[in-house]
């Protein structure tokens, strides 16, 4: 190894591991506290863990969360994935540069105003034609809709732009229509990147503080707002609890798409390698 | 002309299989394609043979129904199919890409476009079978084609676009993605293939000895229009144009004016040469005329004793000696600083017990009056 690490370079590292996971740690740490002052250990104890899950407001916000997140992140990429293919494969139409803008609009404006003009429009809608009756899950889902499906038009998009267009040319000569050609060549090569903008949505979703505040009603409060809420009226050791339950299963599911993505890959290369090798005795 | 006659000829032999007629594609201000005219015979294969952006990829689209011509008509087998969407012709096109299908076997590649035809799944099998024993690639009706090798993935691109039984065959650069060594080889399979299968074919090259391999006609095409159509022979010993004869091989070309126009024989003055070109045959055309005449490198002798001083003679120094291992290609400098190249056998100097000439020797080159071809444009 010519890449020997001085012992200041390692001094670096091991600052900068530090500076990131030990609040994280001490998070998780802390979860298992006896007492309940969140700076002070009492002992080791799960009571926090118990008393999160029996927390009826915790948990019902938690449902919330999943719903709306799953919710517009099936919308959004539903909206999202057609937003791209126009944005990539459609030749320039009247106002496409004005689409192309709007589309990404939503990830460069601030939440803040995003928020308050959805609120705007809601209220001055219920006035005009009575629909939405009240802000709550409807209202929140086309917020979050709207900002996550530009992030998803963006992956789908420059996706396509990496795929090569005689596959959707060679489908349309073979004797497919458009329509089908979208169905069946298309939306498959773009499969891996419609799954991350879901997954993307999702979290997006599922963090989102700013929109949510402008959007949701009484009866309708999302985990990151019941979260806030409460660390504003002193650190609780359930949201500790909360916390790192989180980051496991967030974990989890890191590693598991990191294992899963490495092990395509390793069996593509080795399939390559196979073909490499018999072409090579071939000829 | 010798080469129009020809070419009447060859298309009296058989009524046109294929007709372009004077097809035409503007993209805004520039013409891609500027008036091409061009009839195909039934199981003729012919190419296309241009450099980059000549038009020939253009035309080729327009054929598969990508592009629409801006005017003019292209008729297969009887049937006007200019204004006919993609997938409802019966014509089919092998990629430059190949553009295999990536999420589907070799098997499902092949037969995609057979599905969209709604054939009963048990014919779809025989003819996919049936295919994949054409290019030999039985064994790999289960791969994907990241797991074949360029060659492969080449031959099941063939496979797939001959599946549908297609009246005609649109090749684009059909080799260009192969190393050198594996193209050639696969010249001659895919022709056999071809031919096998009987199909009518045109490709799009600017690999000019892909086309003389491959091809039973070639068309030259520069800057959308088609300067010359005719066999690989043809137009290699009578271009009719000085496109073509400096597009198709090596030529030596010198210009000027007819100063002596018999019946059966001109003289052409050509300063850089430093006497007269005298051609054996008479031309068309008026005397004070400016023309060309194109020499091969084949038909220019290399002399090292002096030659009689009159035409079709000139004096200079070797400037360079390109051996290429059979034959060797002298670059002989004239005194206009004109050079002209000239390909001698490797065992000429031998047979003839002369010392080869080196750098900087005096020679003489020379050809026959018949060797000369005269071009007007």
């Amino acid at each position: 190894m010519h890449n020997k690490l001085s012992p200041f370079l390692k001094g670096v590292l091991v600052v900068g591991f530090l500076f990131l996971y030990i609040p994280i740690v001490s998070l998780i740490v802390y979860s298992f506290n006896e007492s309940k002052l969140v700076t002070v250990w009492g002992g080791f104890s799960t009571k926090w863990y118990v008393s999160l899950f029996n927390n009826e407001q915790i948990m019902s916000a938690v449902k919330l969360s999943i719903e709306i997140a799953l919710a517009s992140a099936l919308a959004a990429v539903a909206l999202g994935t057609i937003a791209g293919f126009v944005l990539a494969r459609f030749k320039r139409f009247p106002g496409s540069t004005l689409f192309a803008g709007m589309m990404t609009a939503p990830m460069v404006m601030p939440e803040v105003i995003t928020g308050l003009s959805m609120l705007l429009l809601f209220i001055s809608m219920q006035q005009l034609v009575g629909v939405p009756t009240e802000r709550g899950f409807f209202t929140i889902w086309v917020g979050h809709t709207t900002l996550c499906m530009a992030y998803v038009a963006v992956v789908v998009r420059s996706r396509l732009l990496e795929i090569d267009q005689s596959l959707e040319d060679a489908a349309m000569d073979l004797g497919a229509r458009p329509l089908k050609i979208f169905f069946v060549i298309t939306l498959p090569l773009v499969s891996q990147a419609i799954a991350s903008g879901f997954l993307l949505s999702m979290t997006l979703s599922l963090d989102d503080l700013v929109t949510t505040a402008f959007l949701s009603g009484p009866g309708s409060t999302t985990l990151p707002q019941v979260i806030f809420s409460k660390v504003r009226l002193g650190l609780n050791p359930e949201i500790n609890a909360l916390a790192s339950i989180t980051v496991l299963v967030v974990g989890v599911v890191v590693l598991l798409a990191n294992y899963l993505m490495l092990n395509a890959q390793r069996n593509r290369d080795k399939a390559i390698a196979a073909a490499m090798r018999e072409s090579g005795a071939h000829s | 002309m010798v080469e129009t006659v020809k070419q009447a000829a060859a298309s009296a032999q058989g009524a046109p299989y294929l007709r372009i007629a004077n097809v035409v594609k503007k993209f805004g201000d520039t013409t891609a394609v500027d008036g091409v005219d061009l009839d195909i015979r039934k199981n003729e294969i012919f190419a296309l043979l241009g450099s980059s952006g000549c038009g020939k990829s253009t035309l080729l689209r327009m054929l598969a129904g990508m592009e629409r011509p801006t005017s003019g008509k292209i008729i297969l087998d009887g049937e006007d199919i200019t204004a006919l969407a993609p997938y409802d012709r019966p014509i089919n096109m092998m990629f430059q890409s190949y553009a295999l299908f990536p999420h589907m076997s070799v098997a499902d590649n092949i037969a995609f476009g057979l599905k969209q035809d709604k054939m009963p799944k048990g014919e779809i099998d025989a003819r996919v079978a049936e295919m994949l024993d054409l290019v030999q690639m039985r064994k790999y009706a289960n791969r994907k084609p990241y797991q074949l090798s360029g060659g492969q993935q080449q031959r099941v691109a063939l496979a797939r676009s001959l599946a549908k039984r297609p009246k005609l065959l649109l090749l684009d650069e059909p080799l260009g993605a192969l190393d050198k060594k594996l193209r050639q080889q696969t010249q001659l399979e895919l022709v056999n293939t071809l031919e096998q299968v009987g199909v009518t074919c045109i490709m799009v090259t600017h690999d000019q000895e892909e086309a003389m391999t491959m091809a039973t006609r070639i068309g030259i095409m520069s800057e959308g229009q088609l300067l010359q159509i005719g066999s690989p022979a043809e137009i290699y010993d009578y271009p009719n144009c000085r496109f073509t004869a400096e597009f198709i091989g090596d030529t030596n070309m010198f210009a000027g004016p007819v100063v002596v126009d018999e019946p059966d024989s001109v003289e052409i003055d050509a300063p850089e040469l430093g006497s007269r070109i005298h051609i054996d045959h008479g031309i068309t055309g008026p005397k004070g005329m400016q023309v060309w005449a194109s020499i091969r490198p084949e038909d220019v002798h290399l002399d090292v004793v002096p030659q009689p001083a009159g035409p079709n003679v000139a004096r200079g120094q070797v400037h360079d000696i390109a051996y290429l291992g059979s034959f060797s290609v002298y670059h002989v400098k004239l005194a206009s600083g004109k050079v002209v190249k000239s390909m001698v056998a490797a065992n000429h100097w031998h047979e003839n017990s002369i010392t080869p000439p080196t750098w900087g020797d005096t020679v003489y080159v020379s050809w026959r009056p018949d060797m000369p071809v005269v071009l007007t444009r």
